[in-house]
């Protein structure tokens, strides 16, 4: 399924491809050119690092299937979950609104719930310049196929240009499902979003491979342009209550008896604070040596406010439960404080928190890699130093 | 039963290491194994076939090369595998890759289940699940962590979901399409039987000939997305400033000084 294309007049032979390619597909020909296998899957990892520009992914043909010009205009789907919308919806409200001024555009807030009326209001202080407000009993708790089969008739009536949803576990599920059934990009995972000069064509940024390549993706020939987006990556606006809108109503389209599932409950571990939403993440590794370990990882961020995250090593330990792990493998965050505390910080790990706003390194080894990305560090015995920071910072807080 | 399980051969991550000269990746000589979260769809899949019976048949797209990834399938247990490789499939996007593996499980047949990994750990998209169900227009139930009921006869299933705000308990009909977390279960080792069986396996491979599919929708053409940059993220800036101290309690009051003071912590 090789993609890659070769220019094997400007390849010099120096290898660097060689090193980077995840499948193993480069080598050098016996003329000491690069050559590719069967194995590639036109990844681009390898596109980068060529210092001579000799590698290439082919173009698709262009096709113009899609009138783009009939579609304007940004979305955001506001996410609610008990009667209080997601904080990650507020943060793309605030980019959406910058999107919809470069374009000249409006910015439309999609709200489905029940008794929703609120956050269609809420959404206006946010800078929505219209809701569109589906309030129906069957919304009231997300399912994929009443919120997917609304949003599709919403964007085959109203046509808008550039669709954003949240990359949380609801707006991922919904996002994968609207934009097959209108058959449309969807790019996932995005931390950045950007108006291409040229083309007014959005430009999503977004990371692979954990984290270690970034990728910018276009959606030229269909509509809309669809990107969920990440947590805590966009500022969240000041919500102005004088700002006016219009608020739509539109029907629900399923009715209960045509929806294939049933939220039956929500089981809620005790006194949790949930790691998307956290601001301060205290995260601990293999060095707690055990369950009991945690106990002082939760009173620090007890006293910050914080949730507590883990190392895949210290989940497959059984030290605390899987919905802690941050990681390739677990979740990905981005808090403004994230204390690693016993975490080497494997690559895999790196993964899930190196985008943080700040990274508080605590281990015994000063040669492990959590030191290389973090902002501060503390070589010492986290059984020492963490009750220390936790009765320093109890403390001043408290006096303030 | 018949549950269908979708999977990614993928770069083991866990291999790479990181050139500390220049801070990039070495991938050279990186294995290609399983996606991490679709042994998981795999060992779901069998420990329901353990307990109602039936068959479990495994599906991939690629190069020629993934074909070993099934064969890792069928010595873990699965009953058949299929390999979908055609160089019309190549550099498809989630939605091509979602069209063309959804033509492939109608050419299959009828299936109650359908398995995949949350996402995989190369792309991290988590898209092409919810893709395939919805071009098979079943139900999708997406990031689940437990089974906690299955009913063949009533054709339900009840499963608990891995949300932010804790784990979610629903229902749905079957068939429908499961996407898994690593909480699930511990997913087995071939055993010497299976690794035998594997290699005496014979896994068709199927082209874009052998299914339904318009022409105009699969691989890169079929793609609306396209990737226009790859670029390597800059390091993070600036450097670990190191608080140091005549002992731990010092260091923990300083850095709390510093936390507060740059205002990390209001």
């Amino acid at each position: 399924m090789a993609l890659l294309e070769i220019n094997r007049e400007t390849c010099t032979g120096c290898g660097s491809c060689l090193q980077v390619c995840p499948f193993g597909a480069l080598s050098l020909d016996n003329e000491n050119i690069a050559v590719v296998s069967e194995a590639c899957t036109g990844c681009g990892a390898c596109l980068p690092e060529c210092p001579v520009e000799a590698l290439s992914l082919p173009q698709a043909e262009k096709k113009e299937q899609v009138p783009t010009g009939e579609y304007s205009g940004v979305w955001v789907w506001v996410e609610q979950y008990n009667h209080q919308a997601g904080s990650i919806s507020w943060e793309m409200m605030g980019e959406g609104r910058k999107l919809a001024d470069k374009r000249g555009s409006s910015l439309t807030a999609c709200v489905l719930g029940y008794q929703a009326e609120e956050i269609a209001r809420q959404a206006i202080a946010y800078g929505a310049d219209r809701v569109f407000l589906v309030d129906d009993p069957t919304l009231e708790v997300y399912r994929t196929d009443p919120y997917a089969r609304i949003l599709v008739e919403l964007v085959k009536k109203y046509r808008p240009e550039i669709f954003l949803l949240g990359a949380s576990t609801r707006g991922r599920d919904l996002a994968g499902a609207v934009a097959t059934y209108i058959r449309t990009g969807l790019t996932a995972d995005c931390t950045g979003l950007e108006i291409e000069e040229e083309t007014n064509l959005l430009l999503q940024i977004r990371p692979a491979f954990g984290g270690n390549i970034m990728a910018t993706i276009k959606c030229p020939d269909y509509r809309p342009q669809m990107a969920t987006v990440r947590h805590h990556v966009f500022e969240t606006p000041q919500p102005d209550e004088s700002r006016s809108g219009q608020i739509i109503r539109e029907p629900a389209v399923l009715t209960e008896g045509r929806i294939a599932s049933k939220v039956l409950d929500l089981i809620v571990e005790k006194n949790e604070v949930n790691l998307a939403d956290a601001k301060i993440i205290v995260s601990g590794g293999r060095g707690l040596k055990g369950p009991e370990g945690f106990a002082i990882l939760h009173e620090l961020a007890g006293v910050l406010g914080g949730a507590v995250g883990a190392s895949r090593a210290a989940v497959d330990a059984g030290w605390i439960s899987y919905a802690h792990q941050v990681g390739q493998t677990g979740r990905t965050v981005r808090p403004d404080l994230y204390l690693a505390c016993g975490i080497s910080g494997a690559i895999q790990h790196q993964a899930g928190m190196r985008t943080s706003k700040v990274i508080v390194a605590i281990n015994k080894d000063p040669e492990a890699p959590i030191f290389q990305i973090a902002d501060y560090g503390i070589v010492g015995d986290l059984f020492t130093v963490v009750p220390a920071l936790t009765r320093a910072l109890k403390r001043r807080l408290n006096k303030a | 039963m018949h549950a269908i399980v979708c999977i990614k051969q993928v770069p083991d991550t866990t291999e790479v290491k990181i050139d500390p000269e220049r801070g990039t990746l070495i991938r050279e000589g990186v294995p290609s194994i399983i996606n991490p979260f679709d042994t998981y769809a795999i060992e779901e899949a069998l420990r329901i076939r353990e307990k109602f019976g039936g068959k479990v048949t495994v599906i991939t797209m690629g190069p020629a090369q993934a074909s070993s990834a099934l064969k890792e399938a069928i010595a873990m247990g699965a009953d058949e595998a299929i390999l979908l490789n055609d160089r019309e499939f190549a550099g498809a996007d989630t939605w091509a890759t979602a069209y063309t593996l959804s033509k492939a499980i109608k050419k299959i047949g009828e299936f109650d289940l359908m398995f995949c990994g949350r996402q995989a750990i190369d792309g991290d998209t988590g898209q092409t699940g919810p893709g395939i169900a919805t071009q098979l227009q079943i139900n999708q139930l997406t990031y689940v962590c437990r089974i906690a009921s299955l009913d063949f006869d009533q054709k339900t299933v009840e499963v608990e979901r891995l949300v932010e705000e804790g784990r979610e308990l629903v229902k749905s009909t079957l068939p429908c399409l499961i996407t898994v977390v690593k909480d699930i279960n511990q997913p087995r080792y071939p055993t010497i039987l299976g690794i035998r069986r594997s290699q005496k396996a014979q896994i068709p491979v199927w082209t874009s000939k052998d299914l339904e599919v318009e022409p105009e929708l699969i691989g890169l053409n079929g793609s609306p997305t396209r990737v226009m940059k790859i670029s390597t993220p800059p390091p993070r800036a600036g450097k670990c400033e190191l608080i140091a101290g005549e002992s731990a309690e010092q260091q923990a009051e300083l850095l709390a000084e510093k936390l507060l003071a740059e205002k990390i912590i209001i």
